[in-house]
C-alpha cells in the first residue's frame, strides 16, 4: 500500500503552490541579477545598477561603502530590538508587540541624561562616562517598563489563548507610548551631538566609516556576545532554555517560572534601552513614536533569522538593514525605477516574504518549544 | 386565544392609541421639544410649524426659523452651544503642528466670546493624523454629529482631500489655516483646482506662490543651477517640490534627482546617496519633523554633499528644528511670519497673543500656522454672528448655505497674518511668502524672524518680489 501512495503523494506535494512558488523564488532571483547586472547589448533595458557604477552614472564606489556600513550599523540596532521578540517568543510563544515601545521609553528617558551631561560640559570632557551612564539609564527604564509590562498585563493571561495576549501587547504598545507622550510631551528631543572623539570617520582595514556607526557595529556586538554568553552559561541563563523547551518539566524540574520570564523581559528590555540609546547617538531625534517603525523592523529580523533564536535575531537584523540600505539603489535603481529610497521599506518586507518562501523557518532556523513541534 | 396573544393584542392597541393621540396634540408641544434640542432642520420641514403668535399687530409677523437655503439649517435652541469642530494632525509625527493649531483656535474662542449669547462648544477634537485616512474617518465623525456649522481643519493638504467632499455633503464648511496644496483651491488664473469644492476655503497661503518664490530666490539670489527634491508623498510637500522644480526649470536651472522618503524614515543615507550622484548644487526638502531633521544631520556625512546648500519650507519652520546646530546656513521658504504688530478682529495684536499662548500652555508656539488658524477661526466665528437669525424665545437659526456665501464675499476681514480677502475659490491668506535663513541654532527665534527674501501674489497670479520691511 505504502509503496502505491508514494508517487501519488509526490504528485501532490509539487503542485499549483508548489510551482508557484518556485516560479515566484526564479522571478525574484532573476529581478534582483537584473536590477545588479542588467541585460548587456538590449537597447532601452534595465541598465543595472553595477553598469551604472562602472560606467560613472550612478552611485560611486564610495556610496556603496557608505550604504553598506550605514546598513550594518542600522542592521546592528534591528538585531538587538530583535532579541527581546525572540526571547519573549522563546519562553512564551507570543509576539510581544509592546517591545518596540520598550526600545522608545529608554531612548527617550535618556535623552535628559545626555542633555544633562551635554550641559554640564561632561559629555565632552567624560565621553566614556557620561555615555556609560547614559546607556545604564536607558536600560534601567527598558528594563523596568518590560518588567512592569510583563507583571501587568500578561502574567494573568499565562494560559489564555495566545490570539489574548498578542492583541494585550498591541493595547500595552499604545498606553505606553501614548503615556510617555503624556509625560515628556509630543516634540522632539535632540541628543547632544556625538562627542568629539567620536566625530568623523576612523580607518579600518583600509576601509574609512563613521565614528559614530563604527561604535553601533561595536556596542551591538560585545553586547550580543555578552548575552549569548549569559544564556549559554549562567544558571539563569539554562532556566530559560528550559523554559523554552518545556515550561511544564521546567517547572516540575524546580524551575521559578515566573521570575525566569520576568528575567527574560528585563533581558530584552535592557538589550533594547542599549538599542535605544545607539539610535539616538546615530540619528540623535527621539520622541514618543520613536519606537514604531524600528519595532516592526525588529520583529521582521526576528523572523527572517529564525524566530526563537537569539544568533538568528542579530543576524536576521543585519540582513534586514544591508537589504533596506543597499537593496533600493543596488537592484530598483537598475530597473530605472524613480525616486527608489521611498521603497526601501517595501524592499525590506520583501525581503522576508522571500527569505520565507526560500527557507520558512528563517535563515538560521526557528527554536520552537516542545509544545509548539508537537 | 392563548394569554400571551391577547397581550399582544393589547399591545397593539395601546400603540395604535398613541399613535392618534400624538397625531391629535397640540403644535407647540412638538416645537417646544424641537426648540429644546440643537438640530438640523430644513425649511421644508420647520418654516411652517412655528409662528411668532406674540408679535406685534401692527407689524408683520415674521417667521422663524426662516426659510432654509438648499444647505438646510441648523436651529440652536436658547442658551444651546454653537457646535463648531477642529480636525487636526493631534497625533503621530506632526502632532506638534495640529496641536499648535488647536490652541490658536482655543484663543480665539477666548477671544471671540459668544456667539450672539450662545457659547460655542468644540465638541471633542479630531485627528487627521496628516493622512488622507484620518481626514475621511475624522470628517465622517464629525458629518455624523448634530448642528455641526463649520470646521477648523485640516492641517495636512492630504487629509483635506477626502474630508472637503464629505462635509460637502454634510453642508459644512471647511477652513483649514495650514493646507497650501494648490489643487485645493485654485491655479489663480480663474481655474479651480481639482479638489476644490465650495464649501472649503483657507488662510494659508497657496503653494503655487511659495514653490515659485522659493525657486526664484534659489536661482536669482543664491545662484543655484542645480537641484535635487526631496518630498515624502503627502500633496503639501509633493506639490510644493513640484512647483519649486517647475519654476527652477524654467529659470534655467535642472532638477538632477526629484526624489522622495517615507515619513517614519530615520536612515537617510540612502536617499541621500541617490541625490549625491546627480552632483547638485542644493537640496530642497519641503518636508516635516523628524525626517527633515534626520536629512540636515545626515547630509555631512555623505560624500559630494559636503558643501551642499540646503534649502527647507515651513513644515520645518519650529523652534524644535531650527534649535539643530546643522540647520545653522539653511534656508526655509514659509508663510511670511512678519505680523508681530498686526491687530486681529478683536483688537489682539499677535504679539499679545504669543504672549497669551505661552502663558497657557508653558511653552512657546511650536509652528507657524497657529496664527492662520486663529484667524480662521475668528472668521468661522463672525460669519456665524453675521447669519445668525435670532428667534423670538432666544433661538439662533444659522442657514449653512448663507454661510458658505458670507465666507466666501468676505473681504478686507483684520486678521493677526494680515488683511483677508476670500477669492471665489476660497483663497483668503495673504499669499505673502518670505524665505528665511537661520544663522544660529541657539536662538531659533532669532533665525525664524530672520528674513532675507519677500515675495507675495500680484494681480494676475504671478510672483511678485516685495520688499523686506
Amino acid at each position: 500500500m505504502k509503496l502505491l501512495k508514494l508517487p501519488q503523494q509526490r504528485k501532490r506535494r509539487f503542485g499549483f503552490v508548489d510551482s508557484f512558488l518556485w516560479a515566484v523564488r526564479i522571478g525574484a532571483l532573476v529581478f534582483v541579477v537584473v536590477g545588479i547586472f542588467g541585460i548587456p547589448g538590449v537597447a532601452g533595458g534595465p541598465e543595472g545598477s553595477l553598469f551604472k557604477t562602472l560606467s560613472g552614472e550612478g552611485v560611486s564606489g564610495e556610496a556603496w561603502r557608505d550604504l553598506f556600513i550605514s546598513g550594518l550599523a542600522q542592521g546592528s540596532m534591528y538585531g538587538m530590538i530583535a532579541l527581546g521578540y525572540s526571547l519573549v517568543y522563546g519562553v512564551l510563544g507570543f509576539i510581544n508587540f509592546a517591545h518596540g515601545e520598550v526600545f522608545m521609553s529608554g531612548a527617550l528617558v535618556s535623552f535628559f541624561a545626555a542633555d544633562a551631561f551635554a550641559t554640564a560640559g561632561i559629555w565632552e570632557s567624560q565621553p566614556v562616562l557620561a555615555l556609560g551612564f547614559t546607556i545604564l539609564v536607558a536600560m534601567a527604564t527598558s528594563t523596568i517598563v518590560a518588567v512592569l509590562t510583563e507583571r501587568i498585563a500578561y502574567r494573568r493571561l499565562r494560559g489564555s489563548p495566545r490570539l489574548i495576549p498578542l492583541i494585550t501587547s498591541i493595547g500595552m504598545s499604545f498606553f505606553i507610548r501614548y503615556t510617555f507622550r503624556g509625560l515628556f510631551g509630543d516634540s522632539f528631543k535632540t541628543y547632544p551631538a556625538a562627542p568629539g572623539v567620536l566625530e568623523g570617520r576612523a580607518t579600518i582595514f583600509g576601509v574609512e566609516i563613521l565614528k559614530t556607526q563604527l561604535t553601533v557595529i561595536v556596542v551591538t556586538a560585545v553586547s550580543m556576545v555578552v548575552l549569548y554568553q549569559f544564556v549559554a552559561r549562567t544558571r539563569m541563563g539554562r532556566a530559560m532554555r528550559a523554559i523554552a523547551e518545556d515550561r511544564e518539566i521546567a517547572a516540575l524540574m524546580g524551575v521559578n517560572v515566573d521570575r525566569v520570564i520576568s528575567l527574560t523581559f528585563a533581558v530584552g528590555g535592557a538589550m533594547a534601552g542599549i538599542a535605544g540609546v545607539l539610535w539616538a547617538l546615530l540619528f540623535r531625534q527621539v520622541h514618543f513614536l520613536t519606537g514604531f517603525l524600528p519595532g516592526i523592523k525588529g520583529f521582521t529580523a526576528a523572523v527572517v533569522g529564525g524566530i526563537g533564536n537569539m544568533a538568528g535575531a542579530y543576524v536576521g537584523g543585519l540582513a534586514i538593514g544591508l537589504v533596506e540600505s543597499v537593496g533600493p539603489l543596488l537592484v530598483l535603481d537598475g530597473w530605472g525605477i524613480p525616486a527608489v529610497s521611498q521603497l526601501k521599506d517595501v524592499v525590506a518586507f520583501s525581503a522576508l516574504v522571500l527569505v520565507l518562501i526560500y527557507r520558512p523557518t528563517g535563515l538560521l532556523g526557528e527554536r520552537l518549544s516542545v509544545e509548539e513541534r508537537g | 386565544m392563548s394569554k400571551k396573544m391577547k397581550f399582544r393584542h393589547l399591545g397593539v392597541l395601546v400603540l395604535v392609541f398613541a399613535l392618534i393621540a400624538a397625531a391629535c396634540g397640540d403644535d407647540d408641544t412638538a416645537d417646544t421639544t424641537t426648540a429644546a434640542t440643537t438640530a438640523d432642520t430644513t425649511a421644508d420641514t420647520t418654516a411652517d410649524t412655528t409662528a411668532d403668535t406674540t408679535a406685534d399687530t401692527t407689524m408683520a409677523p415674521m417667521a422663524f426659523p426662516p426659510e432654509a437655503g438648499a444647505w438646510g439649517g441648523v436651529l440652536i435652541a436658547a442658551g444651546a452651544p454653537v457646535e463648531i469642530r477642529t480636525l487636526q494632525a493631534i497625533s503621530e509625527s506632526v502632532a506638534f503642528l495640529g496641536v499648535d493649531q488647536n490652541r490658536g483656535t482655543e484663543l480665539a474662542l477666548e477671544d471671540f466670546g459668544d456667539v450672539l449669547g450662545h457659547p460655542v462648544n468644540l465638541g471633542t477634537a479630531e485627528d487627521d493624523l496628516c493622512l488622507g485616512e484620518g481626514g475621511a474617518s475624522g470628517a465622517t465623525a464629525i458629518a455624523a454629529q448634530e448642528g455641526v456649522l463649520g470646521v477648523i481643519g485640516t492641517t495636512c493638504s492630504g487629509a483635506a482631500f477626502p474630508a472637503i467632499p464629505i462635509f460637502h455633503a454634510a453642508g459644512i464648511v471647511l477652513i483649514s489655516g495650514s493646507n497650501t496644496n494648490a489643487t485645493l483651491t485654485s491655479d489663480f488664473q480663474g481655474n479651480a483646482g481639482e479638489n476644490w469644492m465650495n464649501n472649503y476655503l483657507r488662510t494659508a497661503h497657496n503653494d503655487l506662490i511659495q514653490g515659485a518664490a522659493a525657486a526664484i530666490f534659489a536661482y536669482d539670489n543664491l545662484g543655484l543651477r542645480k537641484m535635487g527634491t526631496i518630498h515624502d508623498g503627502d500633496p503639501y510637500t509633493s506639490g510644493l517640490a513640484g512647483s519649486f522644480g517647475l519654476t527652477f526649470t524654467e529659470l534655467g536651472g535642472e532638477i538632477v534627482v526629484a526624489t522622495s522618503v517615507a515619513k517614519e524614515d530615520t536612515n537617510m543615507v540612502p536617499v541621500l546617496t541617490e541625490i549625491a550622484a546627480g552632483e547638485p548644487d542644493g537640496i530642497y526638502f519641503p518636508i516635516f519633523q523628524p525626517a527633515g531633521d534626520f536629512i540636515v544631520q545626515q547630509v555631512g556625512g555623505i560624500s559630494g554633499l559636503e558643501d551642499v546648500q540646503m534649502y527647507g519650507a515651513d513644515g520645518l519652520i519650529t523652534p524644535d528644528h531650527f534649535s539643530l546646530p546643522e540647520t545653522e546656513g539653511v534656508y526655509y521658504s514659509g508663510p511670511d511670519l512678519g505680523f508681530d504688530a498686526n491687530a486681529g478682529f478683536t483688537g489682539e495684536t499677535y504679539t499679545n497673543l504669543v504672549a497669551r499662548y505661552e502663558a497657557a500652555y508653558g511653552e512657546l508656539p511650536t509652528a507657524a500656522f497657529h496664527a492662520h488658524t486663529y484667524d480662521a477661526t475668528m472668521m468661522l466665528l463672525f460669519a456665524i454672528e453675521s447669519v445668525a437669525v435670532e428667534g423670538p424665545d432666544g433661538e439662533l437659526w444659522v442657514d449653512r448655505l448663507a454661510l458658505r456665501d458670507f465666507l466666501y464675499n468676505i473681504s478686507d476681514f483684520a486678521g493677526v497674518t494680515g488683511t483677508l480677502t476670500c477669492d471665489e475659490f476660497g483663497d483668503c491668506g495673504g499669499n505673502v511668502v518670505s524665505v528665511i535663513l537661520n544663522l544660529d541654532s541657539d536662538d531659533p527665534q532669532a533665525g525664524i524672524g530672520n528674513v532675507v527674501f519677500r515675495a507675495g501674489k500680484g494681480a494676475g497670479g504671478e510672483v511678485v518680489i516685495l520688499p523686506l520691511g
